[in-house]
């Protein structure tokens, strides 16, 4: 591909904006994104789909299409279709769209790779018929399937999303089983002043909890001891709730606790990243425009930390801003000018953030899950071999990487990464700062020896 | 308490040396390095292997081939020892050629060091009916390929992880996260870290890798090694393509084809390229066609611990006695030698190596 | 020949193709996202791993966990980033185990 000024790679809300803000400003902008269309996971497919299932799917997804109208334009190069699979300096992006590889370059790099869901490893999550609840999303939105008989479980907002959009499309889930406590509400409770500013947020979700209590859907709180069974699928949910063992036949179990940032192409071209406590998630450091310690490199949206869509693209637009200045494209003063009111506007989505997080924390016995449980999905890696490495001097997940495998397969520890680290840290006795993360390296997703070797220019000095 | 010997450097080559010694009876301290540490011992190509080795040095190549014997037994005392297999192999390699020159020119050299070695160099040649037979997947442009019997391949994570447990079951103390700043004699040795820990010893062994280009001449050695890249690739998981090893790709006990390896002088950069890997690509679907099709998992870019000679270094140090750099390039396939026939040589019994040619003496003062 | 699926399906109306899914002719709905159309299909089980030969379907349906991986034209792909084709020839992955 041609040169370009900045590389934005996802086309959710947050690179779509950067896009069309970048675009604005006179930048010539590679978008690449893996989905056939734009949209992201948030607006998956919304060009299609909002005629369809608007009312199913409610306004905040069909509001996506005025994201996607934007970034058709002159300016931007949206590639479709396109796996990245490595970043190197300068910057040249290697993907793959429809069986070959190619290249695109450009002096900025805006990433805007969205969010993973939480892994939950609890024992039968391996078993077809159980997916990330977020899959339940996609199979809704993009393909309008419901599962006939599904429970829920976990913690979360989208937690009620999801039973609630079922509630309205005629097939209720079987049960919710939340693992979040009253007591969590209660300590949630000193941020709900700060949430009250974004309290648009927090009314819909009381509405939403409402559709699904008139549904007569039946909740189960404070659930521990989370099992699915079956032998090659899932059957059951089996669990504890108000001191009972329970356990609910089901065909589809959708799991969820929470969404962590995807920082797997942050931390392939060696971006700086924190734990964030409240998160229980590592985060890539970025400044107020999402600019990193990496020159030219900058995050916006989900991937930067959790903030849900509104907050994505205006991250995206301020990131954008941001680059478009330092290429000399746009004057410090007007940068400043279009961005006060995008930080404002931020500030007051964000608000919620805090409440959501005590209200709704991660599942304990999935962050430090028992010995028996698989936690790495790919090469079958169960919690009990990442302590016995432990047990073996292995004080970071590279040196338990090496010793048993988790993380090699090819979803590169996207799935396990933070569970790995979790129980080395508390194997340890040392924090998951200490403790670190696995070294992302090229392929960040899986590209054939073939494509590879069709871009091999001869060059005899590479290699022997 | 003092151990009788502290060694610096947990990989490959530092534990093998002190699974050899804890076997002696003696009490080991390890210090190993960080999760982020350069680790040779992660990014090797798991390779036991003979062939190539030594060419301008008979005694290297002597060397490597009596540690290639005696990883049968090697390999053997791990599994009884932590009920882990290193997945050793030892049916013999390829060295695969694309031209008929390049292979002429390799059976020369490999004659004339054949008779300095008096005659054991077990290896023939395979043109391209015999290789297809051995190899069902081998391209039409491969032209031939030697066969030497006394090559083979491991495992080498489940090796440092076989290594990493058998050391801690035998007795021996491994601390981790340590970064050694010095050492003091004070009649033994008292080895530092950058976290105040220090440790006792009788004898001190360097086998820290890169690490020692900094630890080495702080220590009384001239340590004149340097890092040189290789990028490797690896494949997901195949069904059976490739039998035999060789320097081009093999196919790891898990069923991954593994792809090396570039040798590049760019310092301390550990990073992959995109030339670099599609440079190994092309040459590995020239080698097995098949593999054009197989989806590129993992790639990694390790740093190879050099010599400028490409050969070990054994030596004491002339300025504390009792202390010895060991460092090599081929930890896997000198593992074998390090645990059962260095603890001679470091204890100076009857039995020890001959390994005056790896001292430090061949690299002249500039 | 659909056999009974755990799922409900709002589109009906969309014009279907025929794929082979490990030999047996399914009809699916052109264009829509594969993984999904193979599970309203009632496949369940689109491979076993390669380490241990345990059963897998989609999990995450966003190209990031690949348990959906089928094989098309001996290229392992992920099936939740691929659309439906007339005449889409799939089967379960050849799942290595390599040596042993």
């Amino acid at each position: 591909m041609n040169q370009h000024d900045v590389i934005v790679v996802g086309a959710g809300p947050a690179g779509m904006a950067a896009a069309a803000t970048a675009a604005g400003a006179g930048l010539r902008v590679a978008l690449l994104d893996e989905q056939p269309r734009a949209g992201g996971q948030i607006y998956r497919d919304v060009d299609r789909v909002a005629d369809r299932r608007g009312a199913i799917l409610g306004a905040d997804f069909t509001e996506g299409r005025r994201l996607t109208a934007g970034i058709r334009r002159d300016g931007i190069d949206h590639v479709d279709g396109a796996v990245v699979w490595a970043i190197e300096d300068g910057f040249r992006v290697s993907f793959t769209r429809d069986g070959c590889a190619a290249q695109a370059t450009a002096p900025k790099l805006i990433l805007a790779t969205g969010a993973l869901e939480r892994p939950m490893p609890v024992p039968g999550w391996t078993l077809p018929g159980v997916m990330m609840a977020g899959a339940g999303q996609i199979l809704l939105k993009q393909s309008g399937m419901l599962a006939r008989r599904a429970v829920i479980v976990g913690s979360g907002p989208l937690l009620y999303l999801i039973a609630a959009q079922m509630v309205r499309a005629g097939t209720p889930p079987l049960a919710l089983v939340e693992t979040q406590t009253r007591g969590d509400l209660v300590r949630a409770g000193r941020h709900l002043a700060g949430a009250l500013r974004g309290a648009g947020y927090l009314a819909k979700g009381l509405k939403m909890l409402g559709e699904i209590v008139r549904a007569r859907v039946p909740r189960h709180a404070g659930a521990t001891d989370i099992a699915i069974v079956g032998d090659d699928r899932a059957k059951a949910v089996t669990f504890r709730s108000g001191g009972r063992s329970r356990s609910i036949d089901c065909d589809t179990v959708f799991l969820h606790h929470g969404v962590v940032p995807n920082t797997q192409a942050a931390r392939s071209i060696g971006v700086a990243h924190r734990w964030d406590a409240d998160q229980h998630c590592f985060v890539p450091i970025v400044d107020a425009w999402g600019a990193t310690d990496v020159d030219g490199v900058f995050i916006a949206g989900d991937s930067a930390g959790i903030g849900g869509a509104e907050v994505a693209e205006i991250a995206g637009r301020i990131a954008a801003l941001k680059a478009a200045a330092d290429l000399g494209r746009l004057a410090q003063a007007d940068r400043d000018r279009q961005a006060a009111p995008l930080r404002r506007q931020r500030d007051r989505q964000s608000a919620v953030r805090p409440f959501l997080d005590a209200a709704y924390p991660p599942y304990a016995a999935a962050l430090s899950p028992a010995d028996t449980t698989c936690i790495c999905r790919c090469e079958e890696v169960t919690a009990g071999d990442i302590r016995t490495a432990a047990g073996l001097g292995c004080i970071g997940p590279n040196q338990a990487k090496a010793f048993g495998r988790a993380g090699m397969g090819p979803c590169q520890g996207r799935y396990c990464g933070l569970t790995v680290t979790a129980i080395l840290a508390e194997a340890n006795g040392r924090t998951p700062d200490e403790t670190g993360y696995f070294r992302i390296r090229p392929p960040l997703k899986p590209v054939t020896l073939g494509e590879l070797a069709a871009m091999d220019d001869g060059d005899r000095d590479a290699a022997e | 308490m003092p151990s009788d010997y502290a060694i610096i450097g947990g990989g490959v080559v530092g534990l093998s040396v002190a699974w050899g010694l804890l076997n002696r009876g003696f009490t080991v301290t390890v210090l190993d390095g960080g999760d982020g540490s350069y680790r040779a011992s992660r990014g090797n190509f798991g390779l036991v292997w003979v062939q190539s080795k030594g060419m301008n040095q008979p005694r290297y190549a002597r060397w490597s081939q009596r540690s290639a014997a005696a990883w049968a037994d090697f390999a053997a005392e791990l599994r009884d020892a932590t009920g882990r297999h290193v997945g050793l192999q030892q049916t013999g390699g390829y060295d695969l050629h694309f031209a008929e020159d390049t292979l002429e020119r390799k059976v020369a050299d490999y004659e004339a060091l054949k008779a300095k070695l008096d005659g054991d160099y077990p290896y023939e040649v395979l043109g391209p009916n015999a290789l297809k037979r051995e190899e069902p997947h081998i391209g039409p442009k491969v032209v031939g390929a030697i066969l030497h019997h006394q090559d083979g391949h491991a495992n080498p994570l489940r090796l440092l992880a076989a290594l990493a447990d058998a050391v801690r079951g035998r007795g021996g103390s491994v601390l981790t996260g340590k970064a050694v700043t010095g050492v003091a004699a004070n009649g033994g040795f008292r080895v530092e870290c950058a976290d105040g820990t220090t440790v006792g010893a009788g004898k001190v062994v360097l086998s820290a890798g890169l690490g020692a280009i900094a630890l080495g001449p702080r220590l009384g050695f001239k340590a004149p090694i340097r890092p040189q890249r290789g990028q490797v690739l690896i494949t997901e998981k195949l069904p059976r393509l490739i039998n035999r090893p060789s320097l081009v790709a093999r196919q790891v006990d898990e069923g991954g084809v593994q792809i090396g390896a570039t040798n590049e002088e760019v310092g301390f950069d550990d990073r992959t390229t995109q030339p670099g890997l599609s440079r190994l690509a092309a040459q590995a679907v020239n080698a097995y066609p098949a593999l054009a099709k197989a989806q590129l998992v993992r790639s990694w870019g390790a740093l190879r611990v050099l010599s400028p000679d490409g050969l070990p270094i054994y030596q004491e140090s002339p300025s504390l006695p009792g202390a010895y750099l060991v460092t090599c390039h081929s930890g896997v396939t000198l593992a074998a030698a390090h645990a059962r026939f260095l603890p001679d040589w470091l204890e100076g019994t009857p039995a020890a190596p001959d390994l005056e040619v790896f001292s430090e003496d061949r690299f002249a003062v500039s | 020949m659909k056999t009974a699926s755990p799922f409900l399906e709002l589109d009906t109306a969309a014009p279907q193709g025929t794929v082979w899914f490990d030999g047996a002719p399914l009809d699916l709905p052109l264009g829509a996202n594969l993984a999904a159309a193979l599970l309203a299909a009632g496949v369940a089980v689109f491979r076993h791993t390669p380490a241990t030969g345990a059963p897998r379907g989609p999990f995450c349906m966003m190209g990031a966990c690949f348990d959906c991986l089928v094989e098309i034209d001996g290229v392992a792909r992920q099936a939740c980033m691929l659309e439906v084709a007339d005449g889409l020839r799939i089967t379960r992955p050849r799942g290595g185990g390599g040596q042993r």
